[in-house]
């Protein structure tokens, strides 16, 4: 690693006001940047770390929507997200115990890995992304392979999700990183339903629409009998081409809605 | 440099540290607590496992100032206050759940964490919660087996002994 | 009943309590004072010509110390082959240099170009960044077919091609083999590849290096399997250091596998660098380091014929293998696609006849050598694949076919040059059948498909050899060291004992093991006896642990050592019990004098070896204690019988484990719970590499599978629960505990059983599929059944 400094802020406004700061990064749980950290492909001048922070932190239900912290962490989420149980599940298989117990919701969504878990039930969930000094649909969030709405120096305190009737998250793992080779949340909602997929593509998280439209005229896995995912701009690696990710988005999007609850 | 201060295995420690230096290397490095280990560079063998305020962390993955302040907790303050092995330790050398022993004290961090929280876990629910620890040597199955010797469970009908 | 110390004992591993509470001592837990930490600036690229390093502007560097490149060892050593292969027209292999940093030319992704030591590991690798690179990338040879193709690029320039040997075995049997397969009734073809792989032992490579001007002695301490073969090599052929002035130590290792007997550059840059600035030099191995560092294994591209009579009964194998040397030779690369695999392929059976021809190649990756198994897996894998195949071809139960062959008559000389001494095949193919729970399956397919899941059974053998080796056997062989092993057994006046081996614990338990020997020839407590292992300075001249050798090699030096001072300790007690030393027996640490009560404790003796008032000075020595140097009159033959059950996902192609058995005879034991430990181990590595791992090259030469975010090492939940036998038991006849050796069969039996369950499987769901190359994850086996 390069030498750095780390700030431990107590407050949202003092990161916001570190982050402004040249080279200052948030630190959330550290489970993806240390990693790129150590390879050396990060060079900050200053980590703000937000684990000191206590505002933006926990679980909390208001009516139908589940509000979650930016800076909780996985472990918490799957212990007291039960109003979103769907959401919980995610959450608990995300990596293991000890990346569980730091990784945050905020820097998973601020990182937006191709292949991360949370980016799915938010797009499924339409969340909303509040950050600092904005809120943003998740439709708007999302933009392409590690690439979001955030602007430089913006913090996400917290995620909204709208409970859905009912909802599944199935993961297909790569069997090396653990990661998702193909995941697919479900979420049914009284004005439709949505999907999610990740893992998947060479831009990230993205919704399938044509699985939308036919769940949403009927909720079961024989409604998708017809769809075929198409393979095109999918990824293509050591762990499956982009045929085999296709033919997995329908077999998980099936298991998604015969398991949603 | 900053200075940190934090209590592990209950004994209070203080140290200068650079933002950059992991939990692992002031552990290791600075207290000479060896017994630690680093295994990789990605945050995925657990070879690293330590307790953070009761959470199982992987010291690998967590900068020694944010640790500031906390009790840590690592193998070599598992042992009973007389010296002798703690249950899981003790069962861990009674099923030869060990071999190299280098992902041993990851395997014996996570392990006490799992039965914190689950005492009698199912062999399922333990190879689950050592989905990030990693061991050549032993096929997991004596690991698995102590774990669930350590938490009362009769291992003797598990295949083949 | 099981007993509860000695030999055949379960006894509790003594060194655990140590690793237990983190007080073990592995070579990065060793700092010296004033130690200095190298970096090592890597390529990475393939293949590259170099035109220049700059350094200046590193060296100004805070923290550094100095920096080193290839200019600094011109007149220096390369790392030195440890094996010579001659090939099918009696010429010696082509053997490059191996220059200890990069000299003229880089040849694979991780070759190390200058190294740069300093104050901090981060001020080393900071300078490492500041080094200027004039390279001219060159096209790279990674695929071995490519690579022998005229015009291909060269690996080395000095060389007349990447060729480095072409290997006939037996020679003399080709034309006859030829001709057998022409005539035979059927003949089953299979063409596979045995995937390379990692070893990733979970402690990375470490080494520092310490030089003590006042008597100029250098030490080194390493993650090594084998110290003195390091001292060896390093010292006479790298760096010119007499033995007598090089420490080698390997303190508690964190598992080897084979990737930790070879002599790296590491070890000998740490060496000479410390000589070189007269401060310790450290180097730790970071894994993203450990895989473009470490010596990989297997990577063999395979064509097998199987000839079979009317009758079923195999009359004939021909295979032809292209193995991976990658850029260099490392130490034992040579001969384990050659004596370690060739020599093998008769397996269980009574094949007439059999030639094996290997071609060697030269390629721009990282160096490749023995992995657990080490050529055995590799022959064992084609085999019982191929037989498989025919099985399915010919319409035959698999077991049935394999049966029918078994070599039953021992001792037996195969038509590959080896003769096994003892073996039960039929024996362990029964308890298999027994522990599987064989005459189930059809009832738990039933159950698998009612859940939607095709179920599959695989059965294979394996048989291998161990105990390496008969020095002189393996001189004509090529092998430039023997391969015998040494112990001395020192007694205490007390009658406490330390035993000096050249055997090397990794995880195999010696410390617990050894003295369970030593204790049930004397009679004394297993507590009063202690190994001493991994210091040069410290134990007689040991080959150390691989191969399945320690106690089969070692060991065997140990009870003839012990068996000298029992010798010496019956004079003695026969001098204090004024009676013939013919009639002193010895019992549960008790001497006597056959027929009286007259006797004397094992300390009585040992006391009076160290203080002899009463003792025959005129005709004996003082003291107690004898070395012995043991080699091996053959190798040892483990053998068993593996089977694996299988669930596919018809959907996504995933296969998980639902049931997996081995059979074993290992002759016999000494601790059965280490050795099914050490089954177990190998079984979850020979199921790694059925199913998750492979380490992948693309076409320039780049790793792609060069983490754990890409390299799937096997976890718990990849596994289930290994049912284990050894209770079929043939011993050993050349050695005198009887023993096989235990360390490498999972490793070698287990990927067939799941591979030939996997097609089981497939099959049971109407496709049928010929092979399906490993590792079977859920991609390939979703595309092979939807081919
Ligand atoms: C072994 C292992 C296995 C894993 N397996 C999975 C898996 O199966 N599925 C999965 O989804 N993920 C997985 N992860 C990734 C894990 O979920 C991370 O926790 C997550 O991707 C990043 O969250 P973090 O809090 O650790 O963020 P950090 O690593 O601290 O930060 C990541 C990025 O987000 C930024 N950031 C952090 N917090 C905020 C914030 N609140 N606002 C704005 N920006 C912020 C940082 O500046 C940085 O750029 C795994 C990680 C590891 C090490
Ligand atoms: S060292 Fe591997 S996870 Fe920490
Ligand atoms: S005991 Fe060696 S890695 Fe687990």
């Amino acid at each position: 690693m390069y030498a750095f400094d780390v700030t431990r802020p107590k407050t949202v406004a003092d990161a916001v006001a570190a982050l402004a700061g040249e080279d200052a990064q948030a630190l959330g749980g550290g489970q993806t940047l240390i990693p790129t950290l150590k390879q050396r492909l990060a060079s900050p001048a200053v980590l703000v770390s937000l684990s000191a922070i206590d505002e933006i932190k926990g679980v909390c239900q208001d009516g139908n929507v589940l509000s979650i912290g930016g800076g909780t962490t996985h472990a918490t989420v799957a212990a007291e997200a039960g109003a979103y149980p769907a959401l919980a599940a995610l959450a608990a298989n995300i990596g293991d115990p000890a990346v569980r117990s730091r990784g945050t919701i905020g820097g998973s969504l601020a990182n937006n890995d191709p292949s991360a878990c949370y980016p799915s039930a938010a797009l499924a969930s339409n969340a909303t992304i509040v950050t600092n000094n904005r809120e943003i649909a998740a439709d708007d969030y999302f933009q392409g392979l590690f690439t979001t709405a955030l602007n430089e120096g913006e913090i996400i305190t917290g995620v909204k999700f709208p409970i859905p009737q009912a909802a599944n998250y199935q993961k297909f793992v790569q069997p090396a990183s653990r990661f998702s080779l193909v995941g697919v949340f479900v979420a049914k909602y009284a004005d439709g339903v949505r999907v999610a997929v990740t893992g998947a593509s060479e831009n990230g998280v993205f919704r399938w629409s044509e699985a939308e439209a036919a769940l949403s005229a009927s909720f079961s896995a024989a409604a998708l009998e017809g769809l075929t995912a198409s393979a095109d701009g999918l990824i293509n690696d050591l762990h499956g081409d982009a045929e085999y990710r296709a033919h997995l988005i329908k077999v998980m999007t099936k298991r998604a809605v015969a398991a949603a609850k | 440099m900053t200075k940190i201060s934090m209590t592990v295995n209950g004994r209070q420690v203080t140290g200068d540290v650079e933002g950059r230096t992991l939990l692992v290397d002031f552990l290791r490095e600075n207290l000479r607590l060896t017994g630690t280990h680093v295994g990789c560079d990605t945050s995925q063998c657990g070879a690293c496992t330590v307790h953070v305020n009761g959470l199982q962390v992987k010291s690998c993955t967590m900068f020694a100032v944010e640790a500031d302040g906390a009790e840590v907790g690592t193998v070599e303050g598992q042992q009973n206050a007389d010296g002798s092995l703690s249950t899981l330790q003790a069962a861990f050398q009674e099923h030869h759940g060990l071999q190299c022993g280098f992902c041993t004290p990851g395997m014996i961090m996570a392990a006490s964490s799992l039965l914190k929280v689950n005492p009698k876990p199912t062999e399922a629910e333990i190879r689950h919660h050592l989905e990030g620890n990693i061991c050549r040597c032993t096929g997991y199955h004596n690991i698995v087996k102590a774990i669930m010797a350590a938490s009362g469970q009769d291992v003797s009908k598990i295949a083949a002994e | 009943m099981p007993k509860d110390s000695g030999i055949g004992a379960s006894s509790k591993r003594r060194e655990d309590v140590r690793f237990l509470t983190g007080k073990g001592q592995y070579t990065d837990d060793v700092n010296v004072y004033g130690q200095t930490y190298v970096h090592f600036l890597r390529s990475d690229v393939a293949h590259a010509k170099i035109n220049g390093i700059d350094t200046s502007v590193a060296e100004t560097m805070p923290g550094v110390v100095r920096i080193f490149t290839g200019k600094d060892f011109e007149g220096i050593g390369g790392l030195p082959c440890g094996w010579q292969v001659t090939d099918r027209h009696g010429q010696p292999m082509q053997e490059p240099g191996h220059p200890v940093l990069a000299q003229g030319k880089v040849r694979h992704v991780g070759d190390p170009i200058a190294a740069v030591v300093a104050e901090t590991r981060e001020q080393a690798r900071d300078a490492a960044e500041a080094i200027g690179l004039d390279l001219t990338e060159l096209p790279a040879v990674v695929n071995m077919k490519e690579a022998l193709k005229d015009g291909a690029p060269k690996v080395h320039d000095d060389l007349s091609s990447n060729l480095c040997y072409d290997w006939g075995f037996v020679e003399d049997n080709k034309a006859a083999v030829d001709e057998a397969i022409k005539n035979a009734a059927h003949v089953t073809t299979l063409e596979l590849v045995n995937n390379r792989l990692v070893a990733n032992p979970m402690e990375p490579r470490v080494a520092v290096g310490d030089y003590n001007a006042a008597n100029d002695e250098s030490t080194l301490y390493t993650t090594s399997q084998n110290p003195h073969v390091i001292r060896l090599l390093m010292g006479a052929f790298v760096l010119g250091i007499p033995e007598h002035k090089l420490r080698v130590v390997a303190p508690d290792v964190g598992g080897g596998f084979g990737t930790k007997i070879f002599h790296y550059a590491e070890e000998a840059f740490v060496t000479f660098a410390a000589r070189q600035i007269k401060r310790p030099v450290k180097w730790t191995s970071t894994r993203s380091e450990a895989f473009m560092s470490d010596a990989h294994g297997r990577d063999h591209v395979t064509k097998i014929e199987l000839a079979l009579d009317k009758d079923n009964n195999f009359t004939a194998v021909r295979t032809e293998t292209y193995a991976n040397m990658g850029a260099y030779l490392s130490t034992f690369a040579p001969s384990v696609p050659t004596w370690l695999h060739g020599t093998l392929m008769a397996g269980n059976y009574k094949t007439p006849l059999i030639y094996v021809n290997v071609k060697a190649v030269f390629t721009n990756t990282v160096p490749v050598d023995a992995y657990r198994g080490a050529g055995r897996p590799e022959a064992t894998f084609q085999l019982e694949r191929v037989i498989d195949k025919a099985a399915r071809e010919l319409g035959v139960d698999p077991i049935k076919l394999r049966r029918q062959n078994f070599i039953t008559q021992f001792p037996y000389a195969t038509p590959v040059a080896v003769e096994y001494d003892t073996g039960d095949y039929t024996a362990t193919m029964d308890k298999l059948e027994e522990i599987m729970d064989l005459s189930g399956f059809a009832a738990r397919r039933k159950a698998s498909e009612a859940k939607g899941k095709w179920r599959g059974l695989g059965v294979n053998c394996y048989i291998e050899a161990c105990g390496i080796a008969p020095s002189n056997l393996v001189g004509q062989l090529g092998a430039r060291a023997g391969l015998y092993d040494a112990a001395t057994v020192r007694v205490n006046a007390t009658g406490s004992i330390s035993v000096m081996v050249g055997a090397h614990s990794h995880g195999q338990g010696h410390e617990t093991t050894f003295p369970q020997v030593i204790a049930e020839m004397i009679g004394i407590d297993e507590s009063q006896i202690d190994i001493v292992h991994g210091d040069s300075s410290k134990i007689p001249f040991g080959m150390g642990t691989y191969g399945s050798r320690s106690l089969a090699v070692c060991g065997s030096a140990m009870v003839r050592a012990t068996e000298k001072v029992i010798r010496k300790a019956k004079k003695i007690a026969a001098h204090l019990l004024e009676a013939s030393e013919a009639d002193i027996e010895l019992k549960n640490g008790k001497f006597s004098v056959a027929g009286t009560d007259k006797s004397v404790d094992w300390a009585g003796v040992t006391l009076a070896a160290y203080v002899p008032h009463n003792y025959p000075l005129e005709e004996i020595e003082p003291g107690l204690e004898e070395t012995a140097f043991y080699d091996p009159a053959n190798f040892t033959y483990p053998s068993g019988a593996y089977a694996c059950e299988v669930e596919v996902d018809p959907e996504t192609g995933k296969v998980t484990i639902e049931k997996f058995a081995a059979a074993d005879d290992f002759g016999n034991v000494v601790n059965p719970m280490i050795v099914e430990g050490q089954v177990h181990g190998g079984i979850a590595q020979g199921i790694g590499q059925a199913l998750l791992e492979a380490a992948v090259y693309d076409e320039n030469g780049q790793l792609q599978s060069a983490s754990y975010m890409d390299y799937a090492m096997p976890r718990a939940d990849d596994l289930p629960f290994y049912i284990v036998d050894h209770s079929s038991c043939t011993p050993c006849t050349h050695n005198p505990l009887g023993v096989k050796g235990c360390g490498e069969a999972g490793a070698i039996g287990s990927p067939p059983a799941v591979v030939n369950a996997v097609i089981d499987a497939l099959a049971s769901g109407g496709k049928n599929v010929g092979h399906i190359d490993m590792p079977l994850t859920p991609h390939r086996v979703w595309k092979a059944m939807n081919q």
